[in-house]
């Protein structure tokens, strides 16, 4: 049996608005391969999922200057933080395993 | 409540213009900024403190009484009557960060000295995070095993929480919004959790497998048969071969840790016999073993 999975949607007009935001940055962040856009019906979509990571975005590029390259090298960057971070905790709780025998 | 150098929190000299504090706020929030620092509370504290100094040293006005009164804070109320009849004429376009932290969480030295902290007063209208709240939560082994709900009182307020199977130990968890009020219409902060689950005393869990080591009889190791042991599961039967090894290991599968996230789905558990010599032997038994001993 299939199930049907409910999708969010936002419209990037209405993001834009709501945030003060050009629609140029929404494009650029698509041609980064950064975000992705859903287009019905020739209206721009942004998925709710995305949300928190587009802010993040809107942070650094806005407050804090950081142009699109860096903003790409950052999350690459903290995606490699995030990987060794879970990797150390793995490692953490094989070495509490090994001394909890001591 | 401690004087704050905002000075030193920049690292600027007195002296510094508009624009050294400018480039030395810019500089170190771009080091400190939340967004930068996932789950890091120095640098949260950090972007707080050069926030703060931001706020004061960027507003010449702010930062006229500081210079007057910093040390002697108590006494700044008198710079705030003679301020009163002045016209607030300042109205400068400064900078402030909207990390994913509160900045309005200045210290009571701030607050002291220049009263409600930005975002939580008259004029700006900028909208702010609100502050991320940070709890952790102990756990036995047995909790984690199963998805279960449990109520968490975090600033006063009873929160209910779905706890999935599988989490790891260390894990943090996201509950979005049930962090900090949001200032000026900006959204609530979000609570996270790290759980930390005590170690069992019989079984070893790592990651979504997990270890068990369960004792044989000699008799049992050596002529085969059938045990039941206890698994977080529940009782699990056991046929023992004949002719068994100490420190021999059997995988049972799917009868490990949940996968987390991933009902249905379960690790391995692996167990390892070790055999328990017999102890207070009657004469007739050491005559026996040594009867086998020669044979």
């Amino acid at each position: 049996m299939s199930t049907m999975q409910t999708e969010y949607l936002i419209s990037v007009d209405e993001f834009c608005a709501n945030h003060n935001i050009e629609i140029s940055f929404i494009s650029s962040m698509e041609q980064t391969g950064l975000i992705e856009i859903t287009t019905i019906k020739e209206i721009g979509f942004i998925n709710a999922e995305q949300l928190q990571q587009l802010e993040k975005f809107i942070r650094l590029y806005y407050d804090l200057d950081i142009n699109l390259e860096g903003i790409e090298t950052i999350t690459h960057l903290l995606q490699r933080m995030n990987s060794m971070h879970d990797e150390i905790l793995m490692l953490r709780n094989r070495l509490r395993l090994y001394e909890s025998e001591f | 409540m401690n004087f704050l150098d905002y000075y030193k929190i920049l690292g600027i000299e007195k002296t510094a213009t508009p624009e050294d504090v400018k480039r030395a706020y810019r500089k170190l929030a771009r080091k400190y900024h939340p967004d930068l620092n996932p789950n890091n509370k120095d640098a949260k504290k950090n972007f707080q403190e050069i926030n703060e100094a931001n706020e004061v040293l960027s507003d010449p006005e702010k930062r006229k009484k500081y210079d007057q009164y910093g040390k002697d804070w108590k006494h700044a109320e008198e710079f705030e009557k003679e301020r009163k009849y002045q016209e607030q004429s300042s109205n400068n376009q400064r900078q402030s960060y909207s990390g994913a932290q509160s900045e309005g969480d200045f210290s009571d030295f701030f607050e002291s000295m220049f009263g409600s902290p930005p975002g939580s007063g008259r004029s700006r209208q900028v909208k702010f995070r609100g502050e991320d709240y940070y709890a952790e939560l102990h756990l036995d082994l047995i909790d984690a095993f199963r998805t279960h709900k449990q109520t968490l009182t975090v600033n006063r307020k009873n929160i209910r929480i779905t706890i999935p199977a599988g989490i790891e130990n260390g894990q943090t968890i996201k509950i979005a919004g049930h962090g900090g009020k949001g200032v000026n219409g900006g959204p609530d902060g979000d609570l996270y959790i790290t759980f930390s689950i005590a170690n069992h005393p019989e079984i070893k869990r790592l990651g979504i497998d997990l270890y068990l080591t369960v004792y044989l009889d000699l008799y049992t190791a050596v002529l085969g048969g059938e045990i039941t042991i206890d698994t977080l599961s529940g009782k699990v039967k056991l046929k023992v071969k004949p002719e068994t090894q100490n420190g021999t290991k059997v995988k049972l599968k799917g009868k490990g840790f949940p996968v987390y996230k991933n009902e249905g789905y379960f690790g391995d558990l692996y167990v390892t016999y070790s055999i328990k010599i017999p102890t207070n032997l009657s004469e007739k038994q050491k005559e026996l073993f040594t009867e086998l001993s020669e044979s």
